[in-house]
């Protein structure tokens, strides 16, 4: 594989990780927000609105983070690492309150 | 990826910018226009009498004369409505009853009665204007989230994609700078690379608090829609509404109730309908003594609607609407009196927590629905400045390649991106033109007019794409288009006076600021233009130019 060609591959991979796994990443803390603000007794409405109006901010900071990050590689590795612990808190949390 | 984080962020920032700036450019134009979406209706419809200059008349005085109409033209009828006119650029009031057993028939709105009123005499208005039809204003406003020729989600989900990336592109945009207070007052004309950056940066600056809340606040008007995650989580993924922005329980403009849990309770505002006529005659209380009552709590000119139920019945039901206007929007706040005692018979209002405000608060910011003159003006510039931005950082991302290109020879993405750069930034002002010449040229009464204001609009820019990928060099293309723009708007004021009797000439003595305002802007906009058209010419025309000379430091 050519330098040029092995960039290429890496700037599609970075740019995956960022807008797709990103966006995953971003749902799920969103939806983890949701959760525990509802365990923390906040009304329906406002524990839907706030993980809304921060997850633009928050899908901005991670796609940032992925193109800062020193290789596509290793922005995998922060995207799987930070979605899975709050994956995990998600099934525990929904597994005991249910919307 | 690049060794530093300014450097990753430069990156970041070009590329975001590039790949969405030609939408946000029909984005940012076509939303700025919106601002002035009834002005530039009134201009669409010529057939509409010119605007008289006049006082505002008290709402308790036209409420007067609205109920003396209504008395005399149907004494009977189950419920009068009368409303203040709601258009910036409108002054009559609209009077209307259902007609008799028209509300049984569950045939709401068709089955009615109407009348115009003029506030001041209380004469009803009879002429019969049938204004040529167009969607004006509001249709270049719908194009911004709307676009055209494709599904109203899809579009939806494109701007928002696109206005994503454009928030992306303004934070990576701040911190590209080392020091923007410094950027701020730098300027370096007539320095090719250099100069186009510090416009860039200078107008970016100027209007950043803007383009953040403009960026922002657009994301919140369908964001259920592009982070539906949640909303699964709370409702299932069976739930009954669709998943749009709009269809779900929790947008301000569909409901405003909520339980105490925040559950939303459904349903959009009902009239409460509970108590029967009770056949008894019974005269209607002192309207006009409440309407001072309820503007003394409300403020003067902040009745948006007043119902009458049952008026001549001992169980008369007088209901007051707040004018939803500005941060009022979408509140139904109301008050309801007794009609033979003026009693007030007010339920306690619903609730509308802090988030129903919050949502709430950013649309209205967005849509600066409760701006006055001075500060819609300022909307409209700063508007301007969000096309002046996106269209200087395209034009960036060319002039930093030019010399590049013919060394690496990636001419190929190197001109589509020009081509895309004249056919949008010349290309859509020169189509909204060509939407206001289609307006007055063709026929009144064409079928399908509505639709061939737009089809002009998208024909004129897609010509001038077609024009700049084949005309060259690309420097001709941009001065010949821009020129065509502006020659489009100088115009449009004479095509006006040829076709119609709503000129400056007589909109100008008659104090018509509106229809005069609008043609004025046209000669600033065409100004504009055709100063760029020279400054491309100047350019062009100098046989090794400034721009292929400068090689400025290109982080990106």
């Amino acid at each position: 594989m050519t330098p040029a060609v092995h960039h290429r591959l890496s700037l599609v991979s970075r740019i995956i990780a960022g807008a797709g796994g990103g966006y995953l990443l971003t749902s799920l803390i969103a939806m983890l927000m949701f959760l525990l603000l509802r365990a923390g007794g906040v009304a329906r409405d406002a524990a839907l609105l706030a993980p809304a109006l921060a997850s633009f901010l928050i899908y901005a900071a991670i796609v940032m983070a992925v193109f800062h990050a020193r290789s596509a590689a290793r922005a995998w590795l922060w995207i799987a690492g930070a979605s899975l612990p709050v994956a995990l808190l998600l099934l525990v949390l929904n597994g005991g309150i249910g919307g | 990826m690049k060794e530093t984080f300014r450097q990753s962020m430069a990156w970041l920032h070009t590329w975001t910018g590039l790949v969405v700036g030609w939408v946000l450019y029909l984005v940012f134009m076509t939303g700025t226009a919106g601002y002035f979406d009834e002005e530039i209706t009134r201009w669409m419809q010529p057939e509409a009498p010119l605007a008289v200059a006049s006082a505002p008349v008290p709402a308790a005085e036209a409420i007067a004369r609205a109920q003396a109409i209504l008395s005399a033209r149907a004494p009977d009828a189950e419920r009068w409505s009368i409303d203040p006119p709601w258009d910036r650029t409108e002054r009559e009031w609209h009077l209307s009853w259902p007609k008799p057993g028209a509300e049984q028939a569950g045939r709401r709105g068709g089955g009615r009665e109407r009348v115009t009123m003029d506030p001041a005499t209380g004469d009803e208005i009879t002429r019969k204007i049938e204004p040529r039809e167009t969607d004006g204003g509001v249709g270049l406003y719908r194009l911004h989230y709307k676009l055209h020729y494709m599904p109203e989600h899809s579009a939806i989900l494109i701007v928002g994609l696109c206005t994503m990336l454009m928030l992306l592109a303004i934070l990576s945009g701040v911190v590209t700078h080392k020091k923007i207070f410094k950027d701020f007052f730098t300027f370096r004309p007539g320095k090719g690379q250099r100069s186009w950056l510090d416009m860039h940066n200078v107008i970016s600056v100027t209007a950043l608090p803007f383009f953040l809340m403009i960026t922002y606040s657009g994301l919140v008007f369908f964001m259920y829609a592009y982070i539906p995650a949640t909303m699964t989580l709370a409702y299932g993924v069976d739930k009954t509404w669709d998943n749009d922005g709009y269809g779900n329980p929790l947008n301000p403009r569909v409901n405003n109730r909520f339980d105490g849990d925040g559950a939303p309770r459904g349903g959009r505002f009902r009239r409460d309908d509970a108590v029967p006529a009770s056949g008894i005659p019974a005269p209607l209380t002192d309207l006009p003594r409440l309407a001072r009552e309820v503007e003394r709590q409300w403020g003067a000119g902040k009745i948006g609607g007043i119902s009458i139920d049952r008026p001549g019945d001992a169980n008369a039901r007088i209901t007051f609407s707040l004018m939803e206007s500005g941060l009022a929007r979408n509140t139904r706040i109301t008050r309801v009196f007794d009609g033979v005692t003026g009693a007030d018979i007010s339920s306690a209002p619903f609730r509308q927590g802090a988030t129903w405000k919050a949502q709430n608060a950013m649309t209205a910011l967005h849509e600066g629905l409760f701006a006055g003159r001075l500060l819609r003006w300022l909307y409209f510039l700063s508007g301007l400045l969000g096309c002046a931005m996106i269209a200087t950082g395209l034009i960036l991302w060319t002039v930093k390649r030019r010399h590049k290109q013919h060394r690496d020879g990636d001419a190929f993405s190197f001109r589509l991106v020009e081509t895309l750069n004249i056919g949008t930034i010349a290309g859509l002002p020169l189509g909204i033109a060509a939407y206001f010449w289609a307006n007055r040229l063709l026929p009144v009464a064409m079928e399908t007019r509505a639709a061939w204001e737009y089809h002009s609009l998208f024909l004129a820019m897609g010509a001038t794409l077609l024009w700049a990928a084949i005309r060259r060099p690309a420097g001709k293309a941009w001065e010949e288009a821009l020129a065509a723009a502006a020659l489009a708007f100088i115009l449009l004021p004479v095509l006006n006076a040829i076709t119609t009797n709503r000129h400056l000439g007589v909109t100008i003595p008659a104090g018509d600021w509106v229809l005069a305002g609008f043609d004025l802007t046209m000669l600033a906009l065409g100004a504009v233009m055709a100063i760029a058209a020279a400054k491309v010419r100047r350019k062009w025309a100098a046989p090794s130019g400034r721009a292929l000379r400068v090689h400025g430091k290109s982080f990106a």
